[in-house]
């Protein structure tokens, strides 16, 4: 709940009482669960809705979602989850060089990237596909930098998403001064940073809740604690559940369930509409999990337990909406049907995008290093291209044939 | 230069701060950002009276905090912004270092050119004013090793002045490195002069013998070299570079084809410098028309030193006459 709602919050075990052996991680998992503080919750991981006087505040910012939204919410989730996979296993064939899988996530990334308005702009990490779903970029796009034939391959502007941004934190600070410039300019659009549990130790996450809140900016910090950065827990970043730290910059912070869609999307909503109006940021944190590895070159197994995987299975994101849709009589067979063939499809439109995709002109190193130009860029193309040209020459005088030289 | 109506006396902070109210009051988009810039106008008055003038939300008072002043520039920069930022001081900018090198510098490319960052980072830079330690260094080598970047430092006020403007002007990001210690050295500018181009060398004194090569603080050093050696009869070019990236390697190499010895100095510790890279190039070039090795004459391998031994550790007169000499020798 908000920051002023959680006197009740007891510290977490010291980092130094868990050992590596999956025992004594069971009881750390235990015993984090036990003392973490309430959150925002609308669906219960059985996909019963909760109407409770302490949710109201964030329930009105869903009342009006239909029976359809709710389906919407749901192909949006199945069809980032089946994007997701189908990476993976092009990681695994070789066709990418890594993958970051979002798997366990969709809720967080589909409820708040649902929440923002066309004309909102979006600063995300490197995991976030299924907000880039949301904000209409087309999932092949997100495959270049990981096939390694570019460093981003979309323009910002086109659908107000930033690049992703590899380094972690440094989006924060570009999302603040982003909606310092949107005050400026008099609109009522608002700006959303995607960062991680990870990320909240960085000193740029922590310049950006000063600055955005010194400035007031219209700036929403969505934090996916998916507890793991990479082999780290979160008790390695922080002492405190992370929403609180917005208490000690002057701006409220939530902590949301983040495998409830619905209750993200409520949220965010309130957290965008506070930016809108004028009040300034808002931090909020949606508590979930990385089911996955952190990326393709990872291993989980050498730092985490089965049994804590299992136990966030039990509260899936996609689990819950269903049973929530079916129990609702929202849905039939026919609507899961033609959404496993438009997932298919999907998967198979992905496959061949990203085995169609060329390798870049070896030219495009020396591209767009400048806007306005640089002599020793120019110089070097020139030397490139001459370097280039002379195993042409080479070989129409017979030297790359084999037939001279050594 | 010929007094005009246009043509004013001053100093070369009140240069760099009639550029700054030309620019705001030409463009609506360009903001100054920065710690003290404000009401106190910079703790070198750089920025002084721009607040009173153009308000807080476009002449900004930052927290205290490097990274964030950087990075909120590429947010505004990204919103259609062209922010100029203030570094209080040299050694401060390494909190920025990380958002300058991974951020700035590479958003265009890997944009794919989507991405224009017209962000100008102002850095008072060099020694010679008596200060303690981070105020006295000169880190430009650090940055001009990072593409995507623009470093440029004039060494007098008329350059002040223009080059500002055109580093505003810049659809990429450019490092202004100010020669602090020359702030109060005055001189005409013309403020209604065509400006040559913001990244080409300037021959500020001709000679036949000896091409000293400088930027910043030191052309001005190597223009009272080039009158000592005069007395006794060497007659020494003086190119000042302006820029160090790009760097006008063009028309290093035409000075040195005519005189054949090159003195490059800087500020900055010789090891990895500006001076090594001119060296290895022209070397390169002029392989044919050298009479001696390049030499160099800048910083030492130790950290800056405490302000009573900052003359030995900067090049002085001296030094730089017992490198030409040396030059002159071969």
């Amino acid at each position: 709940m908000t920051v002023e709602s959680t006197a009740a919050h007891k510290p977490r075990r010291s980092a130094g009482s868990k050992a590596g052996a999956s025992g004594t991680e069971r009881t750390r998992t235990t015993a984090r669960k036990s003392a973490e503080p309430e959150l925002v919750q609308l669906l219960t991981p059985e996909g019963k809705r909760v109407k409770n006087a302490k949710n109201a505040e964030y329930a009105k910012y869903v009342s009006g979602v239909t029976p359809e939204d709710l389906r919407g919410l749901y192909r949006d989730m199945v069809l980032t989850r089946r994007f997701d996979a189908e990476a993976t296993a092009l990681q695994r064939q070789g066709e990418l060089g890594l993958w970051a899988s979002l798997l366990g996530q969709e809720a967080a990334q589909i409820g708040s990237g649902r929440a923002t308005r066309e004309d909102d702009y979006v600063f995300p990490t490197y995991r976030e596909h299924g907000v880039a779903w949301c904000r209409g970029v087309d999932p092949t796009n997100l495959l270049g930098m990981f096939r390694g034939v570019n460093n981003g391959g979309w323009d910002p502007n086109s659908n107000n998403f930033h690049l992703y941004t590899i380094v972690i934190g440094s989006q924060t600070l570009h999302a603040t001064g982003y909606a310092m410039g949107v005050a400026k300019d008099g609109a009522d659009s608002a700006v959303i940073a995607y960062f991680g549990d990870g990320a909240s130790s960085q000193g740029d996450v922590a310049e950006s809740f000063t600055f955005s809140a010194v400035y007031n900016a219209p700036v929403v910090f969505f934090c996916q604690n998916n507890q793991w950065a990479i082999s780290e827990p979160t008790e390695k970043q922080t002492r405190v559940p992370l929403y609180q730290r917005a208490q000690g910059y002057g701006f409220p912070g939530v902590r949301v369930d983040g495998n409830d869609v619905l209750a993200c999307l409520a949220v965010t909503r309130w957290a965008l509409e506070r930016a809108r109006n004028g009040e300034g940021p808002t931090l909020v944190e949606a508590y979930t999990y990385r089911m996955g590895a952190h990326t393709t070159s990872d291993d989980p197994t050498k730092y985490r337990a089965d049994e804590e995987r299992e136990a966030w299975e039990a509260k899936d994101p996609i689990l819950r909406l269903r049973r929530h849709l079916e129990a609702s009589n929202h849905t039939d067979e026919g609507f899961f049907a033609e959404l496993e063939a438009e997932s298919e499809a999907l998967g198979r439109r992905v496959r061949e995008a990203v085995r169609a995709m060329p390798d870049p002109d070896h030219f495009a190193i020396f591209e767009n290093v400048y806007a306005d130009g640089h002599a020793l860029v120019d110089e070097e193309r020139a030397q490139f291209a001459a370097y280039q040209a002379s195993f042409a020459t080479e070989s129409e005088s017979g030297f790359a044939a084999g037939t001279g030289g050594n | 230069m010929a007094v005009t109506a246009s043509t004013k006396n001053m100093a070369l902070a009140k240069a760099i701060n009639e550029s700054l109210r030309r620019a705001l009051e030409a463009d609506p988009k360009v903001l100054i950002m920065g710690e003290d810039v404000g009401k106190l106008g910079g703790v070198f008055r750089v920025t002084d009276g721009l607040q009173k003038d153009f308000g807080e939300s476009r002449v900004i008072d930052t927290p205290l905090a490097e990274s964030g002043i950087v990075g909120t520039a590429i947010g505004l920069a990204l919103r259609g912004y062209r922010p100029v930022v203030e570094i209080q001081f040299d050694g401060f900018v390494f909190p920025a270092y990380d958002q300058i090198v991974t951020q700035l510098a590479k958003m265009h490319a890997r944009s794919l050119g989507k991405v224009k960052l017209p962000v100008v980072v102002r850095i008072p830079y060099g020694g010679g004013i008596g200060a303690v330690e981070h105020h006295s260094e000169s880190p430009e080598a650090l940055f001009a090793h990072v593409a995507g970047l623009k470093i440029v430092s004039p060494s007098n006020a008329s350059d002040a002045y223009w080059m500002m403007q055109q580093a505003i002007q810049s659809d990429d990001p450019v490092i202004f490195f100010e020669p602090k210690r020359r702030y109060w050295d005055k001189a005409e500018v013309n403020t209604e002069a065509i400006p040559g181009p913001l990244h080409k060398a300037q021959v500020v004194r001709e000679g036949t013998d000896l091409t000293l090569v400088a930027y910043g603080p030191m052309v001005k050093l190597c223009q009272e070299v080039a009158a000592a050696a005069a007395e006794e009869g060497k007659n020494l070019e003086v190119l000042d570079l302006r820029s160090v990236s790009p760097l006008d390697f063009d028309s290093i190499q035409t000075s040195v084809e005519k005189t054949r010895r090159l003195v490059v100095v800087h500020e900055a510790p010789v090891f990895f410098g500006s001076g090594a890279e001119i060296a290895a190039r022209i070397t390169e070039r002029c392989f044919y028309h050298l009479e001696a090795p390049v030499l160099r004459v800048g910083g030492y391998h130790a950290p800056y030193p405490p302000a009573r031994l900052e003359e030995e550790y900067l090049p002085g007169l001296d030094r730089v006459l017992d490198a030409v000499d040396r030059a002159l020798a071969y």
